[in-house]
């Protein structure tokens, strides 16, 4: 009996922090997700690159960790090199998008990430770029009598629900934030409203930029940076999207959090309990094979019920 | 009495909270035209919309020909005898006028799985689409591009796709939209030249055409139907008048 | 109908392809890797083809083609690991593979337009990437060698280059016809006149989804195809080649050629895998110049290098 509920409250601590991991990483989606959303939606544009801010968030933390010592200094600095980094990449290339077709700016954005991953590439080399955690970030905590847990990833989430909650505030209570939401649902009308809506459009680029960065900068110390990293987060930030629904920030926070869950949850929990199940050969091969396609499945699952997403912003 | 075409009961359509569709009846009487009119934002295109099948309704009945259609999509709807045409001009730009109309005559001879010959060689197509254009006056037209004819000439190329189904019904919203005087004019002796031949619910923003064209009139004011009648009736409607032709003249 | 100097050109091009390997192991020229190179140039060809076929003529804007290629490639590699060489059999499994695959991932896609269809198309092709990579029993991220390359006849070995070479040959050569056939069939019609106006072909009577699921299998197989022939030539499977990186390589060299002429893909193919290698000997971050190139063909050079010749073939005919 008492081996039963040691096995069962150690599956228990593990599914605890494997969840709490979960929400860390949908804080990450959310961060991409949440600018490039909105780029989708009030632009109506894709851009592929917006992967590539996340990376560059990552490097520029490297560096300014490097010259400081400080992950707060860091911070500061990393955001207005990011909103300025968001603002000259709308200006020059994809301001010239927005009236092309769909195909155009796959391509053009494709050609903005061969450029940003070389040249990282050619500024930091080819190796990862290492930044360790400073000592008051790098401890555990006791989040249940004898499951410690790591203080800085509690720290992520906390940040992550900051600045949803944050956003949330600007969308619902700003001026600026009306203008978003218009723009989300119906873009004629902000230009009927007489608003400059290039500069709206550059300041929510930026916006998504300096988000985007964050994810990158929280996430430096926990994975290596390399060039090429966006392109991995890109595709669960559309996977988010198309599940949230394109212009939500809703959608796009409750899609980061379900998707963050399900993939880091079920990586770790599915080939075990694939083993408990079928105990065979067979097993080891079909339960990671498994956990890598969870989210898309879920994604087609949901697409099939709801084809425009949980959360539709658009009408009409 | 003969049965209605085309008999719409209580339809009811809104987005969000704003109704576009009101508990709407309607009919059309086989070689009828039934015209509807209203101001802007009346809930006209959303109501053809729905009889063609583009929208679901909410609620409410739509009877064909003797069959609920309600459920039907819109190739259904067309494959049962129903042909619309655009407010938007909506011709395939870059296929001749030929093509284009062998496209819709292509849609009504079985199905198109079929891979290897040469759909502009086919004579069981583009006999009976050459015909059609030689009928509405674009014969000579048949061999350009649809998108360099002319305004008129791509309303009336849009006619002739839905007349290619072999309709029992038109309905055709805005025929004479962007139009000039000129281009009306001719457009209202074509659509002259079809009545009697077909039944047609016309959505109208143009009172000549209306009131020289249509057998009944319906006006429509926020998705409601406020006064069916002759042009005649219409016209001297007191409540019609106020609420809508006062404004427009 | 091909103006004359399409015509030309294209018949000029498939005789140099002809000739090529004779030309290429001659005593004055002696560079036989230029028959390996263009066997993969053609291959390539074959994909950006399929590509256009859906892309250019249907709208249908899929962000992970290269899935197709991926899955041609495993279905010979998996199978000659299991020792299963026969030909034929890979072909059929190949073929009936990429379509079922095409057919569900179809059902999915197609289901949604615009921005949707493209991040669908993109984050399914990504998921069988990884689910490449967690397949160890097939080397993971790492692939796998294909030791035997398919056996059709006994007296045509895929060993020998040149029997392998006019197999890719003829292959976008029967591709090409074929798919020329079908984009001015019936069938063809219906796909490029959903590509301009969906809801105007429902309402003429089309239940427009279905010829486009079709279409979108068609491509798939295509596709696949040149994948079963990237896995005989390269002998090797690899989850990369599914990689999303790849299905925009693929869509460069649609654009490059001409979007919507079909053969324009064929010298796309060509240009792109050309500058590559050409910028790659020239330096080490070939990206880094690339990008931009790109960046400036899609705002001033879209019409691509088939469009840019004089004379419109997908229109009006006879």
């Amino acid at each position: 009996m008492l081996g039963t509920h040691g096995v069962l409250g150690m599956t228990l601590l593990l599914l605890i922090e494997q969840f709490l991991n979960g929400m860390q990483f949908g804080v990450f989606l959310f961060l991409i997700s949440a600018g490039l959303t909105l780029v989708l939606g009030i632009m109506n544009v894709v851009n592929l690159a917006h992967g590539s801010l996340y990376m560059l968030g990552a490097y520029f933390a490297s560096t300014f960790f490097g010259l400081t010592g400080s992950l707060i200094v860091s911070l500061v600095l990393m955001i207005p090199v990011m909103l300025l980094v968001g603002i000259l990449i709308e200006l020059v290339v994809l301001r010239t998008l927005y009236e092309r077709d769909h195909m155009d700016q796959v391509l053009a954005t494709f050609g903005l990430i061969l450029f940003f991953n070389e040249l990282v590439r050619i500024i930091w080399g080819v190796e990862a770029q290492p930044l360790t955690l400073p000592m008051w970030l790098s401890g555990n905590v006791e989040i249940l009598p004898d499951a410690p847990y790591p203080v800085y990833r509690l720290v992520i989430i906390g940040v992550g629900m900051a600045v949803a909650a944050g956003l949330f505030w600007m969308i619902t209570k700003t001026r600026m934030g009306m203008l978003i939401r218009a723009g989300a649902s119906n873009r004629p009308m902000v230009g009927a409203l007489g608003i400059n809506i290039r500069f709206l459009y550059t300041m929510v680029f930026g916006l998504g930029a300096v988000f985007a960065g964050l994810a990158g900068l929280m996430a430096a110390p926990l994975q290596s940076v390399e060039s090429g990293i966006g392109e991995d987060m890109l595709i669960f930030a559309f996977v988010v999207i198309v599940i949230g629904g394109i212009g939500s920030i809703r959608g796009a926070l409750v899609a980061s959090l379900i998707i963050g869950i399900f993939e880091t949850v079920g990586r770790s929990i599915l080939p075990v309990l694939m083993l408990e199940i079928v105990d065979s050969e067979a097993a080891q091969t079909a339960g990671p094979a498994l956990a890598s396609m969870l989210v898309y499945i879920l994604m087609a699952v949901i697409l099939f019920f709801k084809p425009q997403g949980l959360f539709p912003a658009r009408t009409g | 009495m003969s049965e209605p075409l085309l008999k719409v009961e209580q339809l009811c359509k809104s987005f969000g909270g704003v109704v576009a569709t009101d508990n709407l009846d309607f009919d059309v009487m086989p070689g009828e035209i039934h015209a509807v009119i209203g101001p802007n934002g009346a809930g006209k295109t959303t109501f053809v919309a729905q009889i063609a099948g583009m929208l679901k309704s909410d609620s409410g009945s739509i009877t064909f020909d003797g069959n609920d259609i309600a459920g039907k999509t819109a190739p259904e709807r067309s494959h049962m005898g129903l042909a619309r045409s655009f407010q938007i001009t909506s011709v395939f730009k870059n296929f001749t006028a030929l093509e284009n109309v062998a496209l819709s005559i292509q849609a009504h001879a079985g199905h198109s799985f079929k891979f290897w010959k040469r759909a502009s060689g086919d004579k069981t197509l583009i006999e009976p689409a050459q015909k059609i254009l030689d009928d509405v006056g674009l014969g000579d037209k048949a061999l350009n591009l649809a998108g360099n004819l002319a305004h008129g000439q791509q309303r009336q190329l849009e006619i002739a796709m839905a007349l290619a189904t072999s309709p029992k019904m038109l309905l055709l919203d805005e025929p004479t939209a962007g139009m000039g005087t000129e281009e009306s004019e001719i457009m209202r002796k074509f659509l002259n030249d079809l009545k009697g031949d077909y039944s047609m619910l016309l959505i109208e923003h143009d009172m000549d055409t209306v009131f020289s064209l249509a057998d009944r009139v319906t006006v429509l004011v926020y998705g409601r139907g406020i006064a069916t009648g002759t042009p005649k009736e219409i016209r001297n409607n007191a409540e019609v008048r106020s609420a809508y032709l006062g404004e427009d003249e | 109908m091909l103006s004359k100097l399409k015509l030309s050109i294209l018949i000029g091009s498939f005789l140099i392809l002809a000739a090529l390997p004779m030309v290429a192991e001659s005593e004055m020229i002696d560079e036989p890797f230029y028959i390996d190179l263009m066997a993969r140039v053609m291959i390539f060809s074959i994909a950006a083809m399929s590509l256009d076929f859906i892309l250019g003529y249907g709208a249908m804007i899929s962000f992970g083609h290269a899935l197709y290629l991926g899955l041609g490639t495993y279905a010979v590699g998996i199978m000659a690991h299991y020792e299963l060489t026969n030909g034929w059999m890979q072909l059929l499994v190949c073929i009936s593979g990429t379509a079922f695959i095409a057919f569900i991932l179809g059902l999915i896609s197609l289901r949604t337009s615009g921005i949707y269809f493209i991040m669908i198309t993109f984050a399914l092709a990504q998921m069988f990437y990884f689910l490449g990579i967690s397949l160890e029993a097939f080397g993971g991220d790492d692939g796998l060698p294909i030791d035997t390359r398919s056996e059709f006849f006994s007296f045509f070995d895929l060993n020998e280059t040149w029997n392998m070479y006019y197999l890719i040959l003829g292959t976008l050569v029967v591709a090409a016809l074929v798919l020329w056939k079908i984009i001015n069939s019936r069938f063809g019609m219906v796909v490029r006149g959903s590509h301009s106006n969906d809801a105007r072909m429902q309402a003429i009577g089309f239940p427009t989804f279905k010829y486009r699921l079709a279409a979108f299998v068609i491509a798939g197989v295509v596709c696949g195809l040149a994948g079963f022939l990237l896995g005989n030539l390269t002998e090797f499977l690899t989850p990369e080649y599914m990689h999303w990186f790849r299905s925009g390589e693929l869509m460069i060299m649609v654009m490059v050629g001409g979007m919507g002429t079909l053969f324009g893909p064929l010298f796309g193919a060509f240009a792109y895998l050309m500058m590559e290698d050409f910028l790659a000997n020239f330096t080490e971050y070939w990206q880094f110049y690339f990008g931009p190139i790109l960046i400036l063909l899609v705002l001033f050079a879209k019409q691509g290098l088939w469009g840019m010749l004089p004379g419109k073939e997908d229109i009006s005919d006879e």
